[in-house]
């Protein structure tokens, strides 16, 4: 049974926040309570901004179990603004061609359902999508 | 008859509330009018609206409903969502029939716990109901703010009239004080009859509809009720409002009901976006109303009435503040979310939108 381990994710899963060290302020994600910079604790919530970069990335078409709804699909490591790195799957690519450095932003979707596929618990979580409204990002930096 | 000595009474809280926050959302998948009828009727025949859009497949009204209520909050100056104590999401695709839609939005929002969350249902006015639920909520004084949604990844049976307009999208209002609204809401009025003119049955994938019927008794009754009722008894006219925005199923149904209101095309034409994005249902009438947000300058008065099936029609009256010009950079507007497009074929759309039988 894989539900409560869904429902413990659940917060840095739909809105990517992960944890901020207060002795050398390194953000931290996945939050692990540990600062991997300098060892010490750090258990202060940060919410990451969402935007970065693309790093690698890979094509899926043979899609482990229960993915195979949303098979081919894009799976890339992203570096985060704030630093960390994160996999997760690429959407709303359309035609548009992925490219390494290209800057991406965080969106919650729809993963997978949970089991079977028409009566499983849905399971969501941050994707990335290449950066539409640059106007905006400009003004947030 | 109890409409014959009902007196019409305007919805206004002893507290001014405005929209303190707003925010669209429009998944970025195009669907031609022209490619669902070269599928149907070989390209024969007139199609109702120009495109309309699709979800991806790994969208729902609850993945549409957070990025929109983002934007909301982005807006909403600083805003701590703690302080948000009703998340409402009106909407007739929730992606479940049983567990709120309106916690997952809570959750990724960071509103929980100390919330009200619910999921209303009233056809295409499911939004509207909230956000008059939510002017209460804060006109009363017990919350500083309420979130109401209207969104819907709405379907319509394959080759059925419906399929060229059922579309996805909607929009997040963040309702609040009215000394810190971008549009302080001056009333609401209400329009409510029972008419059976569209409706979907549990556990139906489709909905049905009383076909020429959802025009004059259902669609045009309410809204023109509503929207008369509402001039009365706040002794306006269409000539107080800049701008003037209405459900929209189609293009024609919104364009002739404003006309015979009394509007001119420059007032309703800015809210009219069904042509381009399709009928979104719960979003439809506020996602007009947030493309008349992204324009709007003080001062100016909108006048807003959706339609539900069911059915019934609320009526908003609207003013804008000086404080909507600046915090409405801090979104994308709902007409850059128009302007992203990917159009899709039709056996693409029928793959996502689960059209296929696979077993
Ligand atoms: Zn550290």
């Amino acid at each position: 049974m894989e539900i409560s381990r869904h429902w413990r994710l659940k917060k840095q899963r739909y809105a990517l926040i992960g944890e901020v060290c207060p002795h050398c302020e390194a953000k931290i994600f996945p939050p692990r309570d540990v600062c991997p910079e300098c060892g010490d604790e750090a258990k202060t919530e940060f919410a990451f901004s969402g935007r970065g970069k693309v790093y690698s990335y890979t094509t899926v078409q043979n899609a482990p179990q229960g993915y195979a709804d949303a098979a081919p699909y894009t799976v890339a490591l992203v570096q985060l603004d704030e630093g960390p790195m994160v996999t997760a799957q690429l959407t709303d690519l359309g035609s548009q061609k992925v490219e390494i450095g290209m800057p991406v932003e965080m969106v919650t979707r729809r993963l997978r359902s949970e089991g079977d596929q028409e009566r499983g618990m849905l399971v969501y979580s941050y994707k990335f999508r290449p950066a539409e409204f640059q106007r905006l990002a400009v003004a947030a930096d | 008859m109890s409409e014959t000595h009902a007196k019409p009474r305007l919805l206004t809280p002893s507290r001014p509330v405005g929209i303190v926050g707003y925010g669209a959302y429009v998944p970025r998948y195009r669907l031609p009018a022209q490619e669902i009828s070269r599928v149907w009727t070989g390209g024969m025949g007139g199609t109702p609206i120009q495109e309309k859009s699709v979800p991806g497949p790994d969208e729902d009204t609850a993945t549409m409903s957070i990025e929109a209520a983002r934007n909301a909050l982005a807006r909403a100056g600083d805003v701590d969502p703690a302080e948000i104590r009703a998340v409402w999401v009106g909407s007739e695709s929730h992606p479940y029939a049983v567990k709120p839609t309106s916690t997952i939005v809570a959750e990724a929002l960071g509103i929980v716990p100390y919330t009200q969350a619910g999921d209303w249902e009233f056809a295409c006015k499911a939004g509207t109901e909230a956000m008059v639920a939510a002017m209460g909520f804060v006109g009363s004084g017990m919350a500083d703010y309420a979130l109401a949604i209207g969104m819907d990844t709405a379907q319509g049976r394959p080759g059925d009239a419906l399929e060229y307009t059922a579309a996805a999208g909607g929009a997040a209002y963040l309702i609040g004080p009215a000394e810190e609204a971008l549009a302080v809401i001056e009333g609401s009025l209400s329009y409510v009859t029972d008419t059976p003119d569209f409706w979907r049955r549990a556990y139906q994938k489709y909905p049905e509809h009383g076909q020429r019927f959802t025009g004059e008794p259902a669609y045009f009754k309410h809204i023109t009720s509503a929207a008369r009722a509402f001039f009365e008894v706040t002794g306006t006219g269409p000539q107080d409002y800049r701008f003037a925005v209405f459900h929209q199923p189609n293009t024609k149904f919104p364009t002739r009901v404003a006309t015979s209101l009394g509007f001119s095309r420059e007032q309703f034409e800015t809210g009219l976006l069904v042509p381009r994005i399709g009928n979104t249902y719960s979003g439809a009438a506020i996602i007009g109303l947030s493309a008349i947000l992204d324009v709007a300058e003080p001062g100016d008065r909108i006048l807003m009435v959706s339609f539900g099936s069911g059915a019934g029609s609320d009526a908003f009256g609207l003013r804008v503040t000086e404080r909507l010009p600046a915090r409405r950079q801090r979104a994308p507007f709902t007409q850059e979310y128009i302007a992203r497009r990917t159009e899709i074929d039709y056996a693409t759309y029928a793959r996502w939108r689960g059209k296929l039988v696979l077993k």
